[in-house]
């Protein structure tokens, strides 16, 4: 029995690519049979951030209308075994993804897969909610902002009335909170919203914090999902995060601040 | 350092990041409000109240407005229907306001 993961946040920008190519590739890494899908037609940026983009010959339009099939469209990841990614459609518009074309899509891809995670574009048009409305569980990204924190909240209130789920009046879709960009330095220090802020505004369950951090940037930089630096903060906190959602209760890292040697407050910048 | 800067910096009345929770608060409350307020019953409200009308006068779909208010302690319902215009006075406004007791 597949399950649909969509990674959503409403607001663009806050980590919802990098989060979806670290969670697959962390949920593939542990053995699952995980594809990672694009959802953002007309932009499509996952292939570059997983560093397959010079491999993409069909997309997830192209299977949509029949003019490929799946095993032709699927980019299979050469560093995790178990990976495979459904690249968005750089050309047509996203009037292409029609709601009969996505379940059919995804209904194939449930008789190989293990877990199939829906990268969603920003905003609230066609893409974001073709994205989440057939998911199971969702990844809401969010970032210690208002505008992100605000954004994610209309995005709950969108998975909650407009899923697939709450249409036909199944249990609801599982929520998961993913809070990125974090610096608990400024936290303490009162000029950034802390989790426990964020948590009491939106009332979901928190599954992890990526702290901010320049691995990130140097990751996507050279196409590798930045769970797989696991020497870095943000990677070891999106393998956290993964083994979480597997079920293992882990302590969250990386929401403290570091305390500092003597020599390092003495010498080292703030 | 942060000892320093709690003796000799004058405390701002409050953290940027305690504004910012208080300001999400009342923004998220309101547009929880509105979204539990509106998606529920006013589209199918809408579709009888027009059945209804149209029982009498032909008016179409894009004719009849519903909007529901929050005021306080009691909710106005504001109906508009813009009837066809062989009639002098083309539009007429209908307002029902009902408390529902609590502030």
């Amino acid at each position: 029995m597949a399950t649909v993961i969509v990674v959503t946040s409403g607001k663009g920008g806050v980590g919802k690519t990098t989060t979806s190519a670290s969670f697959a590739t962390g949920l593939a890494q542990r053995g699952y049979r995980t594809v990672v899908i694009d959802f953002d037609v007309g932009l499509r940026n996952l292939d570059l951030i997983m560093g397959c983009e010079r491999r993409v010959v069909y997309d997830f339009i192209n299977i949509i209308n029949g003019e490929a099939n799946l095993n032709q469209a699927l980019i299979r990841d050469k560093r995790v075994e178990n990976l495979h990614i459904l690249p968005a459609s750089q050309t047509r518009d996203k009037e292409a993804l029609t709601k009969e074309g996505v379940e059919r899509v995804l209904n194939e891809l449930r008789q190989n897969f293990e877990y199939i995670v829906c990268d969603s574009p920003a905003g609230i048009e066609r893409g974001a909610l073709m994205a989440l409305y057939f998911a199971d569980e969702a990844l809401v990204v969010t970032n210690p902002e208002v505008s992100s924190v605000r954004d994610s909240d209309r995005i709950l209130g969108i998975l909650a009335s407009r899923s697939r789920r709450a249409e036909q009046g199944e249990a609801p879709v599982k929520e998961h909170l993913v809070l990125a960009r974090y610096a608990p330095e400024r936290a303490d220090r009162g000029d950034m919203l802390s989790v426990e802020d964020v948590l009491e505004i939106l009332g979901i369950p928190l599954l992890g914090v990526i702290p901010e951090s320049p691995t990130v940037l140097q990751s996507s930089n050279a196409g590798v999902p930045v769970v797989l630096e696991d020497g870095s903060d943000a990677g070891a906190a999106y393998g956290d995060l993964v083994d979480r959602f597997l079920g293992k209760n882990l302590p969250h890292r990386f929401i403290t601040t570091q305390k500092k040697g003597f020599l390092k407050r003495l010498f080292g910048g703030g | 350092m942060g000892l320093f800067d709690n003796i000799f910096r004058p405390s701002p009345n409050k953290s940027s990041a305690a504004l910012a929770k208080e300001r999400l608060q009342i923004i998220v409350a309101h547009e929880r409000g509105n979204r539990r307020g509106s998606p529920d019953y006013l589209p199918a409200l809408k579709k009888e109240l027009l059945e209804v009308v149209r029982k009498y006068v032909p008016v179409d779909q894009s004719q009849i407005k519903v909007h529901l208010d929050r005021e306080g302690g009691y909710e106005v319902l504001e109906l508009n229907i813009t009837l066809p215009d062989e009639e002098p006075q083309s539009r007429r406004g209908l307002e029902i306001s009902r408390g529902n007791g609590q502030g």
